[in-house]
């Protein structure tokens, strides 16, 4: 048995009271080790929000009604890779892509379908969504506008986390600079006409499931997490104001003791540098509050049903180190798009975590343990040192630019890979407990409707025959001459042409235009 | 423990690319780095690049082998776009081989449009390794 958690950290065999003179502060006091609410899940449970989308805006609005209709408490959109690069339906680059991983949402046409007979005013609603966030944002605003919904009565989330885009998942569009004005115009603009509406999610999960270990996914985090900090601060926002409406986004894999620490120590991390660095006395914008998805690459292929046990004990590591809220994943998304069944069962798992396994009725269940609480402080320091390495090479957007923390990751994916390979990493029914005469994926196959593309682009001409195309130019026009200048917020510009059923493709063709495109950097 | 050197790879030119949309470039990462490990000289091109540039590059560059990484669920189409491209450059021979997320169902379809090997996330790389050695060697 390895003796040492995955991110490196060395684990005695009987763990005492050490060094540790005094418990750790109540929940819901600074720096928030047990969590940021002191009444924990008793108050209010983690929001239950399964990513989902596919095909057509009629095909997801169908399976969003299906899984409100089945105890889900918050939407969260999945979009198509076009949407996601800023490429319209119509462009050879979106062709095959259209519809795939999400759905396809080209204009305020579109989303007017996706919400169809869903209240926005009462459902919170999670964008997963970076390159063309401040797009999908201000498209989500005109969408509640049409509808006479007042903005500020909007609650989710939209991810709008370019700098991990550019180390993991690669939906950038521009430079690292501009994107980062983008976000900081996206956020300023939010915290005005949406203020319960989150803004930005800070991620490390694609980071850490392209290969990094925990300890990792929390440093990169917190270092961009500070990169936004800045940025927003030299944009003159306020710290007290903006830092309340920051969130955060992981992974939880299988070590379930390793995964709590994380996020305890993330927690306390958070608060201090908020009030350390920054100066931040009110605890609202010291508070850390994150959601998490269960599943990712931790799922495998073979003997797939292995993987509903997974996500059960990742949920479980969830509730305990306190997510605000949860996605488990299902067990056939190493394969494919989960069908309805297998979403129906990843749903179930962590409602059964929440309503039978007793875990969440009393705050942070494993405080004061011996082993968490020195894990806990041993994985705080590991995430300083890492963040420390960041700080000494430039910061997180230097090293982004020069493709740096790319090959970090690239190599410490390798290095995991090459410890499954070997089996030093057990992962059963792949590379121990394996079953030669195994069957390969059982069950269900999802299939996308395969005229789902082709309706996509006809609605895509028809809005555009439609709608007051000089009304469109002269929008998109001010957008550009906006995006020009450094200082302007291109937030209403970006309303307006949502208003006007402007394309994702055309706002993006604009700004382009202005900033030009990012030039990937490879390093292996 | 890294993939061992393979006497059928030394030198041997293999490109990697990844095209469409997809941004999950690890996968492709990953086997560069082994492949590299065995003695074979990668070229990566970088995401989101077309079937049509990524033939270019295999004619311009005169590789062995050309590897494509597809995890957004459009590998037959991007495979069969691809194909066409090597063809229209002459290089329809190509030896290719395709990775990523790819449904058992779809196996047979991208050896039909001609890959010699698909690769999931859950084979280890020395067989990745293998299978590109026994194709060139």
């Amino acid at each position: 048995m390895r003796t040492a958690i995955p991110s490196g950290i060395e684990v005695p065999v009987v763990v005492g009271p050490g060094e540790r003179r005094e418990a750790p502060e109540a929940p819901g006091h600074y720096p928030f080790t047990r969590g940021i609410f002191p009444d924990g899940f008793r108050g209010r449970l983690w929001t239950v929000r399964q990513y989902s989308g596919f095909g057509t805006a009629e095909d997801t609005n169908r399976r969003y009604r299906f899984l409100l209709e089945q105890g889900q408490t918050g939407l969260s959109v999945a979009l198509d890779l076009p949407t996601q690069c800023g490429y319209d339906p119509v462009e050879p680059m979106a062709r095959p892509e259209i519809g795939k991983v999400g759905v396809s949402l080209s204009n305020l046409s579109e989303m007017e379908i996706l919400f169809d007979g869903i209240d926005l005013a009462r459902i919170s609603t999670s964008f997963t969504i970076n390159g063309t966030a401040a797009i999908i944002l201000a498209m989500y605003m005109a969408c509640a506008d049409k509808r006479g919904i007042a903005r500020a009565k909007l609650t989710g989330t939209i991810q709008n986390d370019i700098l991990k885009e550019y180390v993991a998942r690669g939906t950038w569009i521009w430079p690292v600079r501009p994107s980062m004005r983008l976000i900081a115009d996206s956020v300023l603009f939010a915290n005005e006409a949406a203020p319960r509406f989150n803004p930005i999610s800070i991620a490390g999960a694609h980071v850490r499931d392209a290969g990094c270990t925990a300890a990792e996914e929390m440093a990169y985090t917190l270092a961009n997490g500070l990169a936004y900090v800045d940025e927003l601060l030299r944009r003159g926002g306020d710290a007290a104001r903006f830092a309340r409406r920051l969130s955060f986004f992981f992974y939880v894999h299988m070590d379930l003791f390793e995964e709590v620490a994380k996020f305890r120590a993330g927690r306390r991390l958070w608060a201090r540098i908020m009030k350390e660095r920054y100066g931040i006395e009110d605890p609202q914008a010291q508070m850390f509050r994150f959601g998490v998805v269960c599943g990712g690459s931790s799922l495998v292929a073979p003997q797939p049903y292995n993987n509903v046990v997974r996500v059960a004990v990742e949920t479980l590591a969830a509730v305990m180190g306190g997510a605000q809220s949860i996605f488990t994943c299902a067990y056939d998304e190493p394969f494919q798009i989960p069908t309805e069944s297998s979403a129906q069962l990843a749903l179930r798992t962590q409602q059964i975590v929440a309503e039978e396994s007793g875990v969440a009725r009393t705050v942070d269940p494993l405080g004061g343990s011996y082993y968490v609480e020195w894990l806990t402080d041993r994985m705080e320091e590991e995430i300083r040192a890492v963040m420390k390495d960041i700080e000494a090479y430039g910061g997180a957007v230097k090293a982004i630019e020069d493709g740096w923390l790319q090959m970090k990751v690239a190599r410490r994916a390798h290095l995991r890979k090459q410890h499954i390979d070997s089996g030093e990493l057990p992962v059963v029914g792949l590379n121990c407990f394996r079953r030669e005469d195994e069957v390969p994926a059982p069950g269900e196959v999802f299939r996308l409707d395969p005229q789902a593309s082709a309706r996509v682009v006809e609605k895509y001409a028809a809005v555009r025959e439609r709608r007051d195309n000089a009304g469109v130019e002269r929008g998109l026009a001010r957008l550009e001459q906006a995006a020009a200048k450094d200082d302007e917020n291109l937030m209403p510009y970006l309303v307006d042409c949502c208003h006007a059923y402007a394309t994702v493709g055309e706002m993006v063709g604009r700004l382009t235009r202005v900033w030009g495109e990012f030039k990937e950097p490879v390093r292996l | 423990m890294s993939v061992a050197a393979d006497p059928r790879l030394k030198g041997r030119r293999i490109l990697l690319a990844k095209p469409g949309l997809d941004g999950h470039d690890v996968g492709a990462k990953v086997v560069a780095l082994a492949l590299r490990d065995a003695g074979a000289d990668v070229i990566y091109t970088g995401l989101r690049k077309s079937p049509a540039y990524i033939a270019q590059v295999a004619v311009d560059e005169d590789v062995d082998a050309l590897g494509l990484s597809i995890l957004s669920g459009s590998h037959l189409e991007l495979v069969a776009e691809t194909v066409r491209e090597l063809k229209s450059r002459g290089a329809g021979h190509m030896a290719l081989f395709v990775g990523g997320t790819i449904p058992a169902a779809d196996r047979d379809a991208l050896s039909a449009l001609g890959a010699r090997g698909v690769f999931t996330s859950d084979m280890p790389l020395s067989a990745v390794v293998e299978a590109l050695a026994r194709a060139l060697g």
